[in-house]
Parts: C-alpha cells; sequence; structure tokens
C-alpha cells in the first residue's frame, strides 16, 4: 500500500481550514448510535454543542486522566473489535498531549468506568470518540500548561511539552505527572483548546502496530472466552427448534443426575445448563436437548416466497426516500430496467458466542463482546426488571462480529443463569449450532433499477425501487426488549417495533441515493418492519444489496451507451474525491478502456471491473476493480486480484485503513460468490461450516490498496467502505469476462452455468462487453 | 469414568483427571489454562484450535484427552509469549495478519507444522496447508505473508 508518507509537508499548508473541518464535522455526526441520541438533542439545547461524543459527555475526565506515575488513561465508550481503535485512539491521545504513545493506556467500553458512546457501529468510531478524545485532550494540555506556567511563574506561550515534561525559559521543567491533581481534569469541556495542526502530528498518520495483536498470537488473555474468575462454572443453552417453537416438556431430574451437573435453568422457553466442567455441561446439553418438546409452528414464509412474487406480501412501509426532477433534462432515448437480489446473509463469526455473567451482592456483572455494553444494560434491566444502576457491563474481545450476532443474546442468556445461581461466575458459551441458527440474519433485499439514457449516452433520468426487511435490531431502544431469551421466558418481554435507520446514514435504504449528477431521480424504499426471519445489522446494511445493484447497472447503462464503464462514471460525478479515487484504482489497476476482458485459455474466461461507493454518501470513499477467472465448465468464479482506492480524509493509521479495506473486500467476495442462509418452514438449517461455506485460502484474490492521505480533511469511517463497491466489481468482471450479466446474489456455479447456457440476445450495437442477455428475472 | 492422564504440553507434564473422551480443547483451556487454542465449532472445520501433536497440526476440539496422553502437545503459548513471541509469531505480529485474531493461534500453529516439514514454502503451498484453517476478518493474504517471511527468515 502506498501510505503516503510525505501529507505532512502538504498538510502544514492547509492549516487553517483544520479547526473549521472538525467543527464541521461534529455538527455532521448522525444519530446511529441508539444509546445517547436522546441525551445528545438534551444537552444541545443547554449547552454549547461540543465535537463528536464529548457533546453527549461533556467532563474531561470522562475521557481522559493524568496519572502520577507518569500513565495517561483514555477512556472511550467505544470497544476493540480487531478494527485497531484502541491504537489510532491512543496516536491521537498521545499527539494533542505531547507525550510518548507508550504512556497511553486506553480503557474501553465499560458502563462503571467510560463515557457511553452508544454502540460501537457504522464506522464512527474516529468521528465520534477519536473527536472527543482529540478535543478533550488538547483541552488538557491547555490546562496542564496553564497549572505549569502557574508553578514556574511564566507565560503558558514561553513553555513547551515534550513527552509530558514541560519546560519554560532558563531550563526550568515540571512534570504533567507532578502537574497533576484529581480536580483539574473534573470540569465541562469547553473545546476552546486548538488541536494541533496536521503538520505537528507525531503519531497520527502513521501505521503504529495495533496493540491488541500481540496477545493474539501469543497465547495472551485476549477475550471474553479468556476470562476465568474463581468458582467459575460453565453452561450451556438448549435453544428451541425453530423460532416460534414453545417448549412443552423437558426432563430437568434426569439431566440433573448427570455428572458434574449445578443446575438446570428453567424459565418459559429458556433451558439451560450449568456444570462444573465444561465438557460436561456439552453432554448435560444434549441430554436435555433430547429430552424437551417443542410445539413448533411453521414459518409463515420462506425466501423463494419472498424473493418469487413482485411484492413479498407483507406489510410494508412504502416512502419516497429521494426524488428529484429537472425540466431542463435531455428527453430519455434507450431505457433499461433490472432486477438485484440478495439472499439472507451471516455475520458467521470465528468465535460462537459468549459471556461471563455473576450476580453477586445484589450486583449483575456481565463480561460482554456486545458492540453496545450501554444498551446492552438498559435492554438486561427492563428484561430482568431492575435497575440500570444495578448491573455493570464490560467489554472484552470476542471473534469479529461484523454487525449484530449473538453477542448480546449470549450476554442475557448468561446474566439469566447468573440470576439463577446468585454468587457463582458463570462462563455461558454458544454452540457452533447456536450461533448459526440465532444470530439475527442480514436482510435479504430486492432492488428494482430502471434507466433512462438521453442521445449522447447519459443518464437523464434514474429509479431505485428497493424491498427490505429491518437492518437494526439492537438493544437499546426506548422500549421493548431485543435480547433473545427475553422473548422465550416465562414473563417474556416484547422487541420494540424495528424502526429503520433514518437517513442520511439511512438502513435499508443506505447508500440508494446516487452520488452521481442524474437530473431525474426517484429512490423510492419498501420497509417490511415484520421479520419471517429475525434480522439485524450485518456491516453495511443495505448499502451490500444497493451499491451492488447500483454499480451493476452502472455498468449496465455504460454498456447501453458503448462507454467505458471508468469513463462512464467520470462522466456523471461532479465530486472530485469520488473521481479521484476511481481514477487511482484505474491506474493501480493498469485499467485500460475496452480491454477488459482476454479469452483466457480452456474453458477460462477472464475480465475485469469496477464498482465504487461513498460509504452512506457520508464516510469514505473506496473503489475497487476485480478480475475475475469464471470457468465454463464448472461454472465457478474465482477472483484473482482487486485493487482498490480509498480516501478516508485524514486515516490516523493508514495500515489500520488498509486492513480494513482488504478484509473488506475479501469478505464481500465470500458473500457475493458463496453465501446465502439456507432455512425452510421449520426455520434455520444451518448447523456447521458444513452448511455455509465461506472463502477460502485458495480462493481469496490478491489485494492491492491504495490509502490516499489528506490531512486537512476530516477523518471518514472506513469499515463498511469496500463491501458494495467489491461486490459491484465482482459483478462488473463476470459480465466483462462473459457478456452475462448475474444479478442474483451469490454466484454460485449452479447460476453461472445458468447464465453461461442463456441463448445470447443478439446485440445490436456490437458491443462485445454489453450484457442484457443474462441474468435471471 | 473419569481418569487422570498425564500430559506432556510444552514441554512440561502434568496431570489430568477427566472422562477419557474428554476434547483435549477443553483440557487445554479450562484445566491448564491456555488461551492459544479456541472453541470455534467443536466439529474440526474450522481450524481456531489447532495444537501440534508430535510435531503435527491438529484439532484439538475432537482429539479425545486419552488419545493425547503420552504425546508431545505445543500450544502456541509453547512457541514464544508476548514479551518473547518466536520469529514465527514475529512474522504475523510485523505483518498485522489478523483484524479479530480469533484464527490467528490456530494459523500460526499450522505455519509451524508447514515450516516444520518444508522451510523454503512457496505461496501456494501456504495456501493449500491454510485451506482448512477459515479466517472472517479477510486477513488471509497478511497471514500468508507473514508465513512465507518468516519461512525467509529461516523460521523453522
Amino acid at each position: 500500500m502506498n501510505d503516503n508518507r510525505d501529507w505532512r509537508a502538504a498538510g502544514a499548508a492547509e492549516d487553517p481550514s483544520r479547526r473549521v473541518f472538525l467543527k464541521a464535522g461534529a455538527a455532521l455526526v448522525v444519530g446511529i448510535a441508539l444509546g445517547p441520541s436522546a441525551v445528545e438533542g438534551e444537552a444541545a439545547e443547554e449547552h454549547a454543542r461540543l465535537p463528536g461524543s464529548l457533546n453527549a459527555n461533556r467532563m474531561l475526565d470522562a475521557w481522559l486522566r493524568i496519572n502520577a506515575n507518569g500513565t495517561v488513561t483514555v477512556f472511550t465508550g467505544k470497544i476493540e473489535l480487531g478494527q485497531g481503535i484502541a491504537t489510532a485512539l491512543a496516536q491521537i491521545a498521545a499527539d494533542e498531549l505531547d507525550v510518548d504513545y507508550s504512556r497511553i493506556e486506553p480503557v474501553t467500553g465499560d458502563t462503571s468506568r467510560t463515557p457511553d458512546e452508544g454502540v460501537t457501529a457504522g464506522s464512527l468510531s474516529i468521528e465520534q470518540s477519536g473527536t472527543a478524545v482529540r478535543f478533550a485532550c488538547a483541552e488538557a494540555r491547555a490546562l496542564l500548561v496553564g497549572a505549569a506556567a502557574a508553578r514556574l511563574g511564566v507565560a503558558p506561550a514561553e513553555l513547551r511539552v515534550a513527552d509530558g515534561t514541560v519546560t519554560g525559559p532558563g531550563g526550568r521543567k515540571t512534570t504533567y505527572w507532578e502537574l497533576t491533581a484529581d480536580s483539574m481534569l473534573h470540569r465541562e469541556a469547553t473545546a476552546a483548546a486548538e488541536p494541533k495542526s496536521p503538520a505537528d502530528y507525531r503519531y497520527v498518520g502513521d501505521s503504529r502496530h495495533r496493540r491488541d495483536i500481540p496477545p493474539k498470537f501469543t497465547g495472551g488473555q485476549a477475550y471474553v472466552q479468556d476470562l476465568r474468575l474463581p468458582g467459575m462454572v460453565y453452561a450451556r443453552v438448549v435453544r428451541p427448534p425453530s423460532p416460534r417453537a414453545e417448549l412443552v416438556s423437558a426432563d430437568l431430574e434426569r439431566t440433573k443426575a448427570l455428572p458434574g451437573v449445578v443446575a438446570v435453568v428453567r424459565d418459559g422457553s429458556f433451558l439451560a445448563v450449568v456444570c462444573e466442567r465444561e465438557e460436561q455441561a456439552i453432554r448435560a446439553r444434549e441430554v436435555l436437548r433430547e429430552s424437551a418438546t417443542w410445539n413448533s409452528p411453521e414459518l409463515p414464509l420462506t425466501l423463494a416466497d419472498t424473493f418469487d412474487r413482485a411484492n413479498p406480501g407483507l406489510p410494508a412501509h412504502v416512502q419516497v426516500v429521494s426524488e428529484k426532477q429537472s425540466q431542463a433534462a435531455a428527453p430519455a432515448v434507450k431505457r433499461i430496467e433490472a432486477r438485484y437480489t440478495r439472499p439472507y446473509q451471516l455475520h458467521a463469526s470465528m468465535g460462537p458466542s459468549c459471556a461471563v455473567a455473576r450476580m453477586a451482592d445484589g450486583k449483575l456483572t456481565v463480561w460482554t463482546h456486545s458492540q453496545g455494553v450501554f444498551p446492552l444494560r438498559n435492554d438486561i434491566a427492563r428484561a430482568l426488571g431492575i435497575s440500570p444502576q444495578t448491573i455493570v457491563c464490560v467489554h472484552m474481545q470476542g471473534a469479529g462480529c461484523y454487525g449484530h450476532n449473538g453477542a448480546d443474546d449470549v450476554a442475557f442468556d448468561a446474566a439469566l443463569v447468573a440470576r439463577a445461581l446468585p454468587g457463582k461466575p458463570i462462563k455461558l458459551q454458544w454452540m457452533r449450532d447456536d450461533e448459526f441458527m440465532w444470530e439475527p440474519l442480514g436482510s435479504a433485499m430486492i432492488v428494482k433499477l430502471t434507466a433512462g439514457l438521453d442521445d449522447r449516452g447519459r443518464i437523464v433520468d434514474w429509479q431505485h425501487e428497493l424491498w427490505s426487511y429491518p437492518h437494526t435490531t439492537r438493544p437499546g431502544g426506548k422500549e421493548g426488549v431485543n435480547l433473545l431469551a427475553a422473548w422465550h421466558l416465562a414473563q417474556p418481554s416484547k422487541p420494540p417495533f424495528p424502526a429503520d435507520v433514518p437517513l442520511p446514514a439511512g438502513g435499508s435504504d443506505r447508500n440508494a441515493i446516487p452520488l452521481y449528477d442524474f437530473p431525474n431521480q426517484r429512490i423510492v424504499k419498501h420497509y417490511l418492519p415484520e421479520m419471517p426471519l429475525r434480522t439485524s445489522a450485518l456491516r453495511t446494511l443495505g448499502a451490500y444489496a444497493n451499491v451492488f445493484a447500483l454499480e451493476s447497472f452502472m455498468d449496465e447503462a455504460a454498456a447501453l451507451a458503448g462507454v467505458d464503464p471508468v469513463e462512464f462514471r467520470l462522466r456523471h460525478l461532479s465530486d472530485r474525491r469520488a473521481g479521484a479515487v476511481i481514477e487511482a484504482a484505474a491506474k493501480k489497476a493498469g485499467w485500460a478502456p475496452r480491454a477488459r476482458r482476454d479469452e483466457g485459455i480452456g474453458s477460462m474466461l477472464r475480465g475485469r471491473g469496477i464498482g465504487f461507493a461513498k460509504y452512506k454518501n457520508l464516510m469514505a470513499y473506496c473503489a475497487v476493480i476485480a478480475e475475475v477467472q469464471v470457468d465454463r465448465e464448472s461454472g465457478i468464479v474465482q477472483v484473482t486480484r482487486a485493487w482498490s482506492a480509498v480516501d478516508a480524509g485524514l486515516s490516523v493509521n493508514p495500515d489500520g485503513v488498509a486492513n480494513q479495506i482488504e478484509g473488506g473486500i475479501v469478505q464481500s467476495t465470500s458473500w457475493t460468490l458463496k453465501e446465502a442462509a439456507r432455512f425452510d418452514r421449520s426455520g434455520i438449517t444451518m448447523r456447521s461450516w458444513a452448511d455455509y461455506p465461506i472463502l477460502r485460502f485458495t480462493e481469496v484474490p490478491a489485494v492491492e490498496i491504495e490509502v490516499i492521505q489528506r490531512p486537512a480533511e476530516r477523518s471518514l469511517g472506513v469499515g463498511e467502505a469496500a463491501q458494495g463497491p467489491a461486490a459491484a466489481a465482482i459483478a462488473n468482471a463476470f459480465a466483462a469476462a462473459t457478456g452475462r450479466r448475474l444479478r442474483d446474489i451469490p454466484f454460485t456455479p449452479e447460476r453461472v452455468r445458468g447464465v453461461l447456457a442463456l441463448k445470447r440476445t443478439p446485440d445490436p450495437q456490437e458491443n462485445p462487453y454489453r450484457s442484457n442477455g443474462g441474468g435471471k428475472e | 469414568m473419569p481418569a487422570t492422564f498425564a500430559l506432556n504440553v510444552n514441554g512440561v507434564t502434568c496431570s489430568v483427571t477427566a472422562e477419557p473422551d474428554t476434547a483435549l480443547l477443553y483440557v487445554l483451556r479450562n484445566d491448564l489454562q491456555l488461551n492459544g487454542a479456541k472453541y470455534g465449532c467443536g466439529l474440526a472445520q474450522c481450524g481456531t484450535c489447532a495444537v501440534l501433536i508430535d510435531g503435527r497440526s491438529q484439532r484439538s476440539c475432537v482429539l479425545p484427552l486419552s488419545a493425547a496422553a503420552g504425546r508431545q502437545i505445543t500450544t502456541i503459548e509453547g512457541l514464544g509469549t508476548s514479551e518473547r513471541p518466536s520469529a514465527l509469531q514475529q512474522a504475523f505480529i510485523d505483518e498485522q495478519a489478523c483484524q479479530c485474531g480469533f484464527c490467528g493461534s490456530g494459523m500460526v500453529i499450522a505455519a509451524q507444522a508447514l515450516l516444520a516439514s518444508n522451510s523454503k514454502p512457496t505461496e501456494a503451498d501456504v495456501k493449500r496447508t491454510l485451506d482448512t484453517h477459515l479466517c472472517r476478518c479477510g486477513s488471509h493474504n497478511r497471514i500468508v505473508r507473514a508465513v512465507l517471511c518468516a519461512a525467509r527468515e529461516g523460521a523453522a
């Protein structure tokens, strides 16, 4: 990757705009974080708005503490997911405070210690938490320098700070560690202290090694799974066989008689076993499961029902989310339309969800890999009918979650068992089949697109219509409980109404509004709040399907216009940063117009395609070019190479950005080529990796990333930027290779053989890349 | 019935009492308090639980305690520590070869076994060896680079 190490000089020149950007950035923060949004609104009425998460957590000592032992504790309500946030925040803090990076000790999401920053989701951590840490540390530095000036009897301007040592005229000095007092930072932030200019950054912009990595490769304690408490016992749950099943009976007595069984917990249809040893719990779970009888009603719909009809037949909230009309536009002389689908897909975390819980002295402590410890605490409190003040939720890492997996649910499972066994620490580990059967799914979606082109081959009319189930049913709502077991208890809680995430970030309609300049456009969503299968946040929410469809369709329109896809996109883009990532990716890939296909060898066809998006239309710009190889005989598609350019504004840690983009491309390749949830009317039918194959080493493309560093621009979220563009790039590369188009994810060998076998439609323009002959309608 | 077994783990002999068919994974994690091997699937499908048994990479989630007794068991803790990582572990750190890292321990173990039998693997060798290990974050290319880098520096 290219991390443009010479950007510091460039940044210096642009410095005066820096402050403006950060402030503007703060105003742009959108309320996807569920927890503090209400608080933010109230706070804003009474006080001046502060940048980032500082607005809702206004005390300086909520964010940092200067310790007499020469360290600095930085508190963030965000959590480490392996995305490197703890490292990036430490880089920001070290720079603003002028202390060595090694002195910074980050503390992440803990309801008893850190600010409430809602959920760590939506690629918002640098923007929300990073901005708060930057301003809080800048202000703390000013306070410390002020105190040093008073102590040394000089003006603050005469002082210099190096690694926490403050030096004045004549070499007189003191240190932060001597100056610190509890009261100093116990005050409301003003954001009046000027943060550093990019030219003065020492750590920000540097690809620091992540702090969370060494324990992960050496067997250190890195995950909640590694937490062991004295007297801890091991629990497993026995879940119903299907989502709506109710427990009729179970042989608790026979289970209790098994070796090592400490307790069997039943509450309504919630069943769990607790044992002295883990393997005993696994065996007891099997015995209990076999003894249980359930009343299992069939599911009302299958995915086939949903997708085979134009109208899914469920109540839909229909909304025009964007409409633009221009009388000045030229009339359309050509029209195309197409329909794209994305199936239900899984987070499929490598480690099934796990939590540790303990009820002691009337206080419940839960160690969890939830993405939102505060929202989780609220829902646990509501479900148990106790005060949130009696619950502490402490984040520890788990396996990568990529959204709302079983993390919150297992935490509540553990809490239920802990409540039944006061005093005993409970480690509750879901089995692999628990995770596959019960994690919330990424929603299936349908996208229909229509475009009209004028006589010069420009798009003058664009219509995007989508159907989607909910994308956010996390804990943390104002009412109801979004925790699986809470719905199964004898006194069940109800889930709240699953509202869609509002624009501009959007949920089902995330990235449905094109960034391209179309004079006429109309975007309509059909939001289906009734879920036949439970759905929630999977990385990118609706953006993966919307960008796949939108960017595939751009290629279809380009083919109709007879214009190279890169050139076609640039002609419709006035956003220069968007154009810049497309051009950079094309340059990196050696993109040559009209040479996107070669004949390959034997039964192989090869082609290249591009996809682009600005995530949420608010965050990082990302263009991906994919090269695919299609085996005509077997129908197997292999993504052989991918190139990407990403502009995330100021990249705090460019290698962290590259890692996110690279990982996102690989994950999206897996989603796009292989992944679809399996289920029937009895419920989810997946139990193991055999039922949900994902991409393997020999199938992974080589990836090259260019991070365009823009030090004077505010940092833009990057964690979900690549998935949509990568899917479209693969689809477009397939079309370039074969002349046929795949519009239904995943691109399985069966589907590929299907479109390749279709009789080719005669092409009036004899454009070898035009691709309206294939695809299923 | 539970029985007592002598295990040689990371060069140290220890004694464990459990049912003979207990998966080695739970003994390593709970009785010996070793974090490296992870529960990922319990079905030998994903590789997060891999350990070396007499130098060969095996899935501890399906290996009975009785079959592991008397053999040389090496977990990732036996290769090096955070403070003093082995050359192979250092290569994974240098390449920043993970996001969540949950698969990482198994990857290092599989790579260790590969390098012991093939000190100069090709990229294809590495990918073939790791093909039975799953990674969900998309860190595959970094992992392959780490193994090749360690091989170049003679990690085996």
